[in-house]
């Protein structure tokens, strides 16, 4: 079981081969900010879990954990000045990799006046319109054609930027899905769509519920050509997204790939994840993200194992601090209830 | 003024608005080519392009979402559902993201957009093609609804719901393309929120939108024969509700009958049948009325589908009682 997975996901856990194309390929700096995001992520998310646990944070919390290198290679790709990012709701982790401040985040896990969606939105709905970031939403596959409609835009201004549309295995199988990847094809769209396969939608195993296994062939159904990615390998997700991002940027037309991962927490906080077995679980993190691009850059001689805990003391004052400063926070105004209802 | 019909004030404000503001676009089913399912958008393929009236597949959620997010990346687009019964398919597109965007961003996101088409029943549709949903549409905070009765209302209306800041549910109906009526010369531009008195009167007010509004003013008429001086409403705008207007009305009357062609059951008209009763209780000299479509699917049945319906008959029917006549 976990073997064909672990299989599918490709690459082994220290690979020497993990160059990065383009300009900053190789580039160590680069290469410690891309595990600096993930070990961030990773850290935040922990926190939120253990504020959830004291119920400073209530309702769905979906955390990202186990899939970090996702987030961090694909956003690490692409330019936000002139591209997007549009998500689902296990969205901590693209909001993070984009630049969105951790206290404002932690805020809006509390519910609290100085959230970045004012305390309105909670965990599924991060936002950040400076920064290109359309959300944040909590309906499965809703968001696909509202990133469809962000690249027709796009296309529309000739601006020259891409859609990043995040996914899960769960959404594929939506109407949402398949009607706009048909019309991002017979448009030419800027647009990649990311299929996230972290393996469960809630707690159903994509085998049982999907006709196909091997997503790619989901795009080739409306021209689109499709690709797997290892999605444990933040430097693999990087060139992929890269490559996938500059060809749907110059020819102007959508991309499908199926970004292989695995979630280490249940669904949500709710969930004990009764429905796979502890040895799966341990084989994903034998191939851990952040372990992965550590080993490789300690081997490689451009990171230590201080680095790497100097990194924790680091992210580990942050969230400190982001909790701190979401306790600290007020709570909204009773007139902020009506607030921002229309324009 | 100029005699324009209800599709054709609908082009000319489309129109204006395209040649105004490069960031307006429409698309929908049939909207470039085809000329439009009912010809609203004839003529606008050949000048404004493919890029700027945009075919689309039969895909409700998919181009309603599509409009949704070129909204909120900074373009205006006008979405056109062939009739309002399909924007169903669409629904979750409505309610989960375009009316929610702006509250759950905490104010980041606008989303002007207006999406329109036929609602309500025709002649011989059947159940599935009749549907009256504007008390659907007007249920969700986020959404402004509005629905024209004639073809000068119809064009500044649509005017300004293009211009709005916010989504727009712009109700219109196949039995009123081909109404005619006068249209101002010019600019025309009718803010949202305003109701309208299309007929002053003193003993009753009667409370309107959308194509029933004639029928409300032939009802009029009739009791005006009788010696009854109906006053008529016309809401032209659902959402936001032109409270204040309704009220100066029925404080004058004491009597009031409110016609909506939905189903009775939670619908716009027994909503602001209830605000009435709430706000004007000390007024009433009678409980307020409410002739609605009956509470059934559309049946095929010309003499059945008229029975459904709300009828000149059934307005001056509904006034005598609250006249106690």
């Amino acid at each position: 079981m976990a073997g064909t997975k672990a299989a599918r996901a490709g690459a082994p856990a220290v690979s020497g081969d993990g160059a990065v194309s383009g300009a900053r390929g190789g580039d160590a700096e680069f290469q410690v900010e891309l595990l600096r995001t993930m070990l961030l992520i990773r850290r935040f998310e922990e926190r939120a879990a253990q504020m959830y646990g004291l119920k400073k944070i209530g309702g769905f919390c979906h955390l990202y954990i186990g899939q970090e290198a996702v987030a961090v290679g694909a956003i690490s790709a692409i330019n936000l000045a002139t591209d997007y990012v549009v998500a689902a709701y296990r969205d901590h982790g693209y909001a993070l990799a984009c630049g969105m401040e951790p206290r404002l985040l932690m805020a809006e896990l509390f519910g609290k006046a100085t959230g970045v969606s004012r305390g309105k939105g909670g965990s599924m709905h991060f936002f950040d319109a400076a920064r290109h970031m359309y959300g944040g939403n909590g309906i499965v596959g809703a968001q696909i054609p509202v990133a469809t409609g962000v690249a027709m835009k796009i296309r529309y201004r000739k601006e020259g930027g891409v859609v990043l549309c995040w996914f899960g295995d769960g959404a594929i199988h939506q109407g949402s899905f398949h009607e706009s990847l048909n019309m991002a094809k017979i448009y030419n769209l800027p647009i990649v769509y990311i299929c996230e396969n972290n393996h469960y939608g809630m707690g159903t195993d994509f085998r049982r519920v999907s006709s196909v296994t091997d997503f790619a062939v989901m795009g080739s159904s409306y021209g689109i050509p499709g690709s797997q990615v290892n999605g444990m390998d933040v430097l693999e997700v990087h060139r992929e997204v890269k490559a996938a991002a500059e060809r749907a940027r110059a020819d102007s037309t959508p991309i499908f790939l199926e970004v292989l991962t695995y979630r280490y927490r249940g669904h949500s906080m709710s969930d004990p994840a009764k429905y796979r077995t502890p040895e799966e679980l341990e084989s994903y993190k034998k191939q851990d993200p952040i372990l992965i691009q550590k080993s490789r850059m300690i081997e490689s001689g451009i990171f230590t194992e201080a680095d790497f805990s100097a990194m924790d003391v680091e992210f580990k004052v942050v969230c400190d601090e982001s909790v701190r400063f979401a306790e600290e926070s007020p709570e909204p105004e009773l007139s902020a209830l009506h607030q921002d209802v229309y324009a | 003024m100029s005699v324009m019909t209800f599709r054709e004030a609908l082009r000319a404000a489309i129109d204006e608005e395209m040649a105004r503001d490069d960031s307006v676009l429409l698309l929908g089913e049939e909207v470039g080519q085809y000329n439009g399912a009912y010809k609203v958008s004839q003529g606008l393929l050949e000048k404004y392009g493919p890029e700027r009236v945009i075919d689309t597949p039969i895909s409700e959620e998919g181009f309603t979402g599509i409009g949704i997010g070129a909204a909120m990346a900074g373009l205006r687009p006008i979405v056109e559902w062939m009739t309002v019964n399909f924007s169903l398919q669409a629904m979750d597109q409505i309610f989960s993201n375009a009316s929610k965007m702006r509250y759950m961003s905490g104010g980041q996101f606008s989303v002007p957009i207006v999406f329109r088409g036929p609602n309500g029943p025709a002649e011989f549709l059947g159940s599935q093609h009749s549907q009256a949903l504007q008390s659907i549409y007007a249920h969700v905070p986020g959404l402004k609804v509005v629905a024209p009765s004639n073809p000068a209302d119809a064009k500044g209306l649509l005017k300004a719901s293009i211009r709005d800041d916010n989504p727009v549910v712009f109700l219109e109906a196949e039995l009123m393309y081909s109404w005619k009526g006068e249209v101002p010369e010019g600019e025309l531009v009718i803010p949202l929120g305003q109701a309208d008195i299309k007929r002053p009167g003193k003993d009753v007010t009667l409370i309107g939108f959308s194509k029933p509004l004639r029928m409300v003013l032939e009802a009029a008429e009739s009791l005006a024969a009788q010696g009854i001086d109906a006053e008529v409403v016309d809401l032209r705008s659902i959402r936001p509700l032109d409270e204040a207007a309704i009220y100066e009305s029925v404080r004058k009357t004491n009597r009031c009958v409110v016609i909506d062609e939905a189903w009775p059951f939670a619908s716009v008209g027994s909503h602001v049948a209830w605000l009435v009763s709430r706000s004007c209780f000390d007024d009433l000299d009678a409980a307020v009325e409410l002739v609605s479509g009956e509470d059934v699917p559309m049946p095929y049945n010309h003499s059945l589908e008229l029975a459904a319906q709300p009828s000149v008959e059934k307005i001056v029917d509904a006034v005598k009682r609250v006249l106690y006549a």
